[in-house]
């Protein structure tokens, strides 16, 4: 092998060539992060996904060190939790960051899911993205429920009680199906124990796969960007895009930045305000779950009360379970629900943008008065956000079509 | 491999092969997942955790009330006065199924106008019906509010009066439920037996 090969980066001889024969770990790496060629417009919307595979990988290893000393027994849960605090050698700390992990995680996540409607992301051919992408977010929540059962606290047991609950509803098979997921008449140590295996071997397991899978489909269509321009229809004589340019060096030194600066908010939260209010980790949950008393106030944690207020908002089990799983499910369908025949919000009229911010206010004052006791004011508020929220999705096949949209630029456009 | 012996591939024998082998593939897939979801079921010790409790209820005075565990469910028992019995008829017309008749809720010997064996004793299971909450008791009565004594539910405001019937306009869509339970003797209940059954 000549130097001069070598100084191109072809095959050099020697260990990398002996693994390459055997391994495609240069093509790999070419392919997914050297020469994987990624709009050179992105805006600090694109930070999230890097940042929700940055938690992901906090959870793991602070989860992994919990295990060592949590114990998944209705009898020492709530006290190996308390051991984990105070007598653990910087246990605090890892259970914090785990703590505090989880509301991050839906941050970065939600906010992850609203870039792709900003510049309709999941549009074609995007649409395996996209779905890959929901089910990961199916997968993370009840990762994240199976995780809040684990302290054992009185809102670890209620909270589990209500949502497992949400399963009777189901006609017919509701009940037997409820104690096959309980494993008990009630909600007991088995059940305790087997929300364990699933958070700590079952659920994560398919997180990782799942975004390995969710990054293949996205390198096989390419990142969109905030323009919705598809890079690849103007190449170069070199067959590289001309608005891309290679995600290493450029984004990963650019995504650095931004998780210097989430780090910041993290470490933030996780030193100051770990309970964050009792948003993050409720007030109950400091006190072991008694089985004959439910807290005077009950409400899951901030990241579901979105959809814990559109179920309280109707007045009937069924049919209050069936529109909180459908409002969970609706934004599956967004790749055909949205007709425009732009992707970016950049390019589309008044009438998406006033529905989008319609449908981003909804989800946050529904998520609050998720958190505020069934008052009949909050009652009638949570039912006009949840009209609002179920509109955007079911009106969007018509106000997209007549939507009027401005003319889409043949490459990506600078702001500022 | 040349163009005769191309031709002399039994294309339907394949065909037949490949399928007989992914179904009996899949029965086996399918009887092998039987021990899986069966571990899932309440186990022997969860099923014999879940035999009967004796509560002694001579020491009861009228109006009051306990609260036991019965297969890790919350039970009340609740010694209901001469007064809280005279108030349950003046419900009727506020309840969503004043006789138990849209879904049963209750054992056959408790199928009546108080919904209990013995009037004075109600035991029923302290889950809501909506979501499993258990609910709290507020005995007072308030003619002002409309309200006879019952019980409250913290989590989605549903109300039942003191023999666990739902009121209507309220999420719950059902009674309270009554366990199985039998009067041993005058002073001692068992929940989890029947009344009249060996």
């Amino acid at each position: 092998m000549s130097r001069i090969e070598a100084e191109v980066g072809k095959p050099q001889g020697g260990i990398m060539q002996w693994i390459d024969e055997r391994f495609p770990w240069t093509e790999t790496m070419k392919y997914h992060i050297t020469e994987y060629y990624a709009s050179k417009n992105f805006n600090f919307w694109y930070v999230f996904g890097v940042l929700a595979m940055l938690v992901l990988v906090i959870q793991l290893v602070t989860g992994i060190f919990l295990t060592m000393n949590y114990k998944p027994s209705a009898l020492e849960a709530f006290a190996s939790v308390e051991y984990i605090m105070r007598d653990v050698e910087w246990g605090w700390l890892i259970r914090y960051m785990h703590s505090t992990g989880a509301s991050f995680f839906f941050i970065v996540v939600y906010l992850h899911m609203f870039r792709a409607m900003l510049y309709g992301s999941y549009k074609k051919p995007r649409e395996l993205v996209w779905l890959i992408g929901m089910v990961i977010f199916f997968v993370l929540m009840a990762e994240a429920f199976a995780g809040y059962l684990l302290p054992w606290g009185q809102m670890s047991y209620w909270g589990a009680q209500v949502i497992i609950s949400l399963f009777g509803a189901i006609p017919g098979i509701g009940e037997a199906i409820v104690e096959l997921i309980r494993g008990d008449y009630s909600i007991s140590d088995i059940t305790l124990n087997r929300f364990f295996a699933l958070h700590v071997v079952v659920l994560p397991l398919a997180l990782i796969s799942l975004v390995l899978v969710h990054i293949v489909a996205l390198h096989q269509v390419g990142s969109l960007n905030p323009d919705g321009i598809e890079i690849k229809e103007q190449k170069g004589p070199d067959g590289i895009p001309l608005d891309g340019i290679a995600f290493h060096p450029y984004y990963t030194t650019k995504d650095l930045v931004a998780i210097i600066i989430f780090m910041m908010a993290f470490s933030g939260v996780m030193f100051f305000a770990p309970d964050m209010g009792g948003y993050f980790l409720e007030h109950a949950n400091y006190e072991p779950a008694n089985l004959t008393a439910t807290p005077e106030h009950i409400s899951p944690v901030w990241y579901f009360t979105p959809f814990y207020a559109i179920l309280r908002a109707v007045p009937d089990k069924l049919w209050g379970a069936t529109m909180m799983a459908v409002a969970v499910i609706l934004p599956v369908f967004l790749p055909w629900l949205d007709r425009s025949r732009v992707k970016s919000i950049r390019y589309r009229g008044w009438i998406y943008k006033f529905a989008l911010t319609c449908f981003a206010i909804s989800f946050v004052v529904l998520g609050w008065l998720g958190t505020k006791p069934p008052d009949t004011l909050y009652t009638i508020a949570a039912r006009i956000f949840s009209a609002v929220y179920f509109a955007f999705f079911l009106l969007m096949p018509y106000y997209t079509t007549i939507d009027k949209t401005k003319p889409v630029p043949d490459r990506v456009v600078y702001h500022g | 491999m040349n163009e005769e012996d191309v031709d002399r591939i039994d294309r339907n024998r394949r065909h037949f092969l490949t399928v007989a082998t992914a179904v009996t593939g899949a029965v086996g897939i399918g009887f092998a997942s039987i021990p899986f979801l069966s571990s899932l079921k309440p186990s022997a010790r969860a099923q014999a955790l879940g035999a009967p409790v004796e509560v002694p209820i001579g020491t009861m005075e009228p109006g009051e009330m306990l609260r036991v565990l019965w297969r890790g469910k919350l039970v009340f028992i609740l010694r209901r006065t001469k007064e809280m019995l005279r108030r349950l008829p003046e419900n009727l017309n506020r309840l969503k199924d004043p006789t138990s008749a849209i879904i049963e809720q209750q054992p056959d010997y408790a199928a009546n106008a108080t919904r209990s064996v013995n009037p004075e004793f109600l035991v029923v299971i302290g889950s809501c019906t909506h979501l499993g909450c258990a609910p709290l008791e507020d005995f007072e009565v308030r003619p002002s509010d409309n309200w006879n004594g019952g019980f409250f539910c913290p989590c989605h405001g549903s109300k039942f009066d003191l023999a666990g019937r739902v009121y209507k306009g309220v999420p719950a869509p059902s009674n309270l439920r009554i366990p199985p339970h039998r009067f041993v003797r005058d002073d001692l209940l068992l929940i989890g037996l029947h009344t009249g059954e060996a």
